[in-house]
């Protein structure tokens, strides 16, 4: 991009200037760091000039937004056009009450539904199952059948709203319920938009929500993907997810390269079903974590376009501009939230929230300044959502597309992160693939050494975190904190107590029936699935009669 | 530990006894802890062990060793017998911790009061694993349980180590672990009483079950005596030499579990039937006996030699001084030790 | 002979919540503090944990919960570490603890409760400061 012979004129002049002004300087006032590095431990230089982007190639690495590679942009006019989606996850107790919070973020502006389930749900166990002791609306909401999902959703346009669910082990359940609400309703399924997180591999990666072994999964997971391509044109069917692998304690580029490489996974794997990629790639969509490093965020999704869109065209072979484009939500990172001074969350979400605009996010979930305390209550959610709403409306950074390209530093992390990302590929390719380097242990341990390295910084003071390792106040803050109807419980069991005497049972079993029999033959377990939430057999049942057929996954552990 | 209330050795070794497993990991602890309780403990327990039957399993990290002595273990259950399990994982040399994580395959024996699990660190050097181990070993031996599973750290010494410790010994391979063949080092070939291909649903599972006939249908047959592994050439089928048989088993599913515990079950008649098992157990007696005279003398040297001598001895030999021959004359000397 | 005792602590993540980073994190910190470390992984019950913590003759069993479901498994696995006889075994609990919930878990028995954010060093310290391991001059057989 820039003339090589300036550039090499800019690097002799840099280091004329390194050892004269800078030295000068440095011998009077040292640095405070002996070494500056980013937040994931990668060499920070004292000053970007061209010639740290002396290759970079304005139309090849670049281009245009909308246009390949997407590094400016999945959009033309992306921000001037229309505003990221306001996506606030929530989901806490009963449906009911989930359902009245809904309710209230739509009324305060956001603009698509972002649904988060329990852990009994999230592990496909009904709310009265054993294993689901203690756990019943703590991070999420509890849905155990159709009935659930039809209190959820009540009184919400389904046809004009599009909404995000946070499952993924049995993604296909409580999908299908959303199918069959809806369906119930008069909407059709073909007008439905939304999402479904449905990415098994991250699970085993980082976050262990995992039922089924990594093999019965995927194939879960390439019968939603077929389904949405037949049937389902505006939803999602899958949100390839970072956030969890950088939650889990990784680097920035290790949550953007084992993201990316699940991703080429799920494109492989619906490839070898007999699908077009131009006919399931344009409805793949990811989710990125956005932390504390603002630039270098900025620069990991700026390369995360760019990888993917180079992968897909030329290593893939799609022809749909669509099927090039990654599109992504992104929410701040919890793991940044202290407990200490929690109103200090406030300011770090905002600035993280910034990255993620500057970085070109279709949707954004800002964290509560409360999560490190607690279930977040009404008032912190509002100013999570009203942080968005600054950002959109107050700072203007929305006026023109990707502001930071061109900056030396910028390109020069995107470029960095773009290396290491491939580095990591072949890696991954040598170890067999992603989910040889699962059962390896390879990410687990990566990113367990990252977590480990990161605290040991921390704890020596190498990083500042405020109120935590310095700026320390004793004096505790008042939090309200969320009060959960302490009848929820006892009324969700009494209502699945309910709904299993009153259906009709042997619709259930045939249906059951059904599915065990797709699970055997290998047919697209979504339709059977279908047929037993309609028939109101239970998340607990179906995924019962998976978890028989699957087996269920230990992993080893790595530290 | 000093916040404890310390019952006696004696109380804990009746209460263990008589069935109290708070008692009996006590006492473990007391044994792994070494000292004068850990020689009380023992010399009390010694009479009654010698009943249970220990089963070594050894192989390289990745091979399923843990998931394997899960599946063992409910096998034995299944059978109605009662099984100890000894899981070993390395101590840091840096800090001398250590992260024992095996219990994490061992989730569904935890309710059962026929299993006891006990997650050991390697800590001490040089034999010292071994030592622990074995004393271990006679804990659970001596409360009476049927089966002793140890599960070595895969690595290094320990693996060949645990034939001295074990009555039979189970060397795990598993396919996909890199080259077929260099996975199966030297010195573990030659202690496997039994082989097992886990993750045998794995592609190239049957490349490495191949490998193995190969290596053993090739070589000659081994047989163990006196502590050493020896290779001696037998025909085929004579009761004298026991022929490594070779298993593929797919211990997260239990597949092939069973055939393996019956082959362990062979194994071990084979032992008494062929006399093998007495010489097996004077081995161990040996072995036992030659570390603990070990410790004992080295511990009663010190006590003798004056403080810092020891060390100072060390300095010498290393400046070239002296050389270690006269050193140990020397300290013999000084702990009026030397030959009379 | 000089006999060694080594401080043995369970880290054990109970219930259904498998984000396993602190846990794993402490573990590890803990185990560069010359701790022998006994991990049972995730989604463990507390018949599992107490038992564990039994078998293993633990000193230190650390739990780490983040899904809220605290006020339902702490208590629980508290009772059956003293029906089976641990109630010396120091209790230290870490995750998403809401304040108002710390006394409770206080007055079931936990000595330690350690939020998002917490050194670990301050945990290493806490636990050799509960121990006593400071103060010893030589360790003694247990």
């Amino acid at each position: 991009m820039y003339d090589k012979e300036q550039a090499r004129k800019v690097h002799e002049e840099k280091e004329r200037w390194e050892e004269t002004t800078v030295q000068k300087a440095l011998s009077r006032f040292p640095e405070r760091y002996e070494k500056f590095t980013t937040i994931s431990g990668k060499p920070v230089e004292r000053l970007y000039t061209p010639d740290n982007v002396v290759d970079l190639d304005y139309f090849r690495d670049l281009g245009f937004p909308g246009e390949f590679p997407f590094t400016r942009g999945p959009y033309p006019t992306m921000y001037r056009g229309r505003l990221w989606t306001m996506r606030m996850f929530a989901g806490f107790g009963t449906a009911e009450e989930t359902n009245e919070r809904f309710k209230y973020l739509l009324a305060e502006g956001e603009t698509g539904l972002s649904i988060a389930f329990d852990l009994p749900t999230l592990y496909g166990y009904d709310t009265d199952a054993p294993e689901a002791e203690g756990e019943f609306g703590k991070c999420g909401v509890a849905v155990s059948s159709l009935r659930d999902m039809e209190i959820l959703l009540d009184g919400i346009p389904l046809d004009e709203i599009t909404t995000s669910m946070t499952i993924n082990s049995p993604a296909a359940v409580i999908w299908a319920m959303y199918i069959v609400t809806a369906e119930k309703r008069g909407i059709p399924r073909r007008v439905l938009g939304g999402t479904i997180q449905n990415d098994i591999l991250k699970e085993y990666i980082a976050q262990k929500e995992y039922i089924f072994p990594p093999e019965p999964s995927m194939r879960l997971v390439v019968d939603t993907i077929e389904f949405a391509a037949n049937e389902m044109p505006r939803w999602h069917p899958i949100s390839i997810s970072g956030y969890h692998i950088r939650e889990a304690g990784s680097t920035a580029v290790q949550e953007l390269a084992f993201t990316l490489a699940d991703g080429f996974t799920y494109v492989e794997a619906a490839l070898e079903r007999g699908l077009d990629v131009d006919a399931f790639a344009p409805r793949l969509s990811f989710f990125f974590n956005v932390h504390n490093d603002f630039f270098e965020e900025i620069a990991k999704f700026r390369a995360a376009r760019r990888i993917w869109a180079r992968a897909m065209r030329d290593k893939y072979g799609a022809k749909n501009p669509r099927s090039w484009t990654l599109r992504f939500h992104a929410q701040t990172a919890g793991c940044t939230l202290t407990a200490q001074q929690p109103e200090n969350n406030i300011v770090r979400v905002a600035i993280q929230a910034l990255a993620a605009v500057l970085g070109g996010a279709q949707s954004l979930h800002t964290n509560s300044m409360d999560e490190a305390l607690a279930l977040p209550s009404e008032k912190a959610v509002r100013i999570a959502l009203r942080t968005q709403q600054i950002i959109a409306h107050e700072t203007e950074v929305t006026n023109t597309i990707d502001p930071l390209g061109g900056s030396f530093y910028v390109e020069a992390l995107t470029n960095r992160m773009e290396e290491e990302a491939n580095e990591y590929f072949r890696r991954i390719e040598s170890l067999g693939g992603v989910i040889p380097a699962i059962e390896k242990g390879f990410f687990q341990q990566e990113i367990a050494d990252a977590a480990f390295r990161y605290q040991l910084e921390v704890d020596a003071k190498r990083r500042i975190i405020v109120g935590v390792n310095e700026y320390v106040e004793e004096e505790p803050l008042e939090i309200p904190l969320l009060e959960m109807d302490p009848e929820g419980y006892d009324r969700q069991v009494r209502r699945l107590q309910e709904l299993r005497r009153t259906r009709d049972n042997r619709e259930v079993t045939r249906t059951l029936h059904e599915v065990r029999e797709a699970a055997r033959n290998g047919k697209n377990l979504m339709y059977p699935i279908l047929d037993a939430v309609a028939a109101y057999a239970t998340l607990g049942e179906i995924m019962g009669i998976l978890r028989e057929e699957f087996g269920e996954w230990e992993e080893p552990v790595w530290f | 530990m000093n916040t404890r209330s310390a019952p006696s050795v004696e109380e804990l070794i009746t209460a263990a006894l008589a069935g109290d497993r708070r008692a009996l990991a006590r006492l473990i602890t007391i044994v792994e802890n070494d000292g004068e309780q850990a020689r009380a403990v023992l010399q009390r327990l010694y009479p009654h062990t010698g009943r249970a039957h220990i089963v070594g399993i050894t192989g390289a990290p990745g091979t399923g060793k843990s998931t394997l002595v899960n599946a063992m273990a409910r096998e034995y259950r299944q059978r109605g017998m009662t099984v100890g399990i000894i899981a070993i994982d390395p101590t840091s040399p840096f800090s001398g911790g250590a992260l024992l994580g095996d219990r994490v395959r061992m989730k569904d024996l935890v309710g059962d009061p026929g299993v006891y699990i006990r997650s050991m660190a390697t800590r001490g050097s040089l034999g010292g694993l071994a030592r622990a181990t074995d004393d271990v070993v006679l804990v659970l031996d001596a409360m009476g349980f049927d089966r002793i599973l140890i599960e070595t750290v895969g690595v290094g010494q320990a693996e060949v180590d645990i034939a001295s410790s074990a009555h039979t010994v189970i060397v795990v391979e598993a396919p996909g672990l890199g080259d077929d063949i260099q996975a199966i080092k030297a010195g573990v070939l030659e202690i496997a009483d039994i082989f097992v291909v886990n993750k045998a649903d794995r592609e190239g599972a049957d490349r490495t079950f191949m490998a193995l006939q190969t290596m053993l249908g090739l070589g000659p047959r081994t047989v163990r005596h006196h502590g050493r592994a020896m290779r001696v050439d037998m025909p085929e089928g004579t009761h004298e030499g026991w022929r490594p048989p070779i298993f593929k088993t797919v211990a997260t599913r239990g597949e092939g579990v069973p055939e393996l515990v019956d082959a362990v079950e062979q194994h071990r008649h084979f032992l008494e039937e062929s006399g093998e098992m007495a010489r097996r157990e004077s081995e161990r007696a040996a072995h036992l006996l030659d570390h603990i005279l070990r410790d004992a003398l080295m511990a009663r040297l010190l006590e003798r030699v004056p403080e810092g001598n020891f060390e100072a001895t060390v300095e010498r030999v290393a400046a070239r001084e002296i050389d270690p021959y006269a050193a140990v004359e020397h300290l013999m000397h000084e702990a009026a030790l030397e030959a009379e | 002979m000089a006999s060694s005792r080594k401080v043995r602590v369970l880290v054990a993540k109970p219930g259904l919540d498998g984000h396993d980073r602190g846990a794993k994190v402490v573990a590890r910190a803990l185990r560069d503090a010359g701790f022998e470390v006994i991990y049972t992984g995730i989604r463990q019950t507390p018949e599992a944990i107490a038992e564990a913590a039994l078998q293993e003759d633990v000193d230190v069993v650390g739990l780490s919960i983040l899904s809220g479901a605290h006020m339902a498994l702490v208590p629980k696995i508290m009772r059956l570490l003293k029906e089976k006889g641990l109630n010396d075994v120091l209790v230290l609990v870490g995750g998403i603890i809401p304040d108002e919930d710390v006394p409770k878990l206080k007055a079931l028995g936990v000595k330690g409760v350690f939020g998002p954010g917490t050194l670990t060093t301050d945990i290493i310290a806490f636990i050799r400061r509960e121990l006593n391991l400071d103060t010893e001059e030589a360790p003694k057989a247990a």
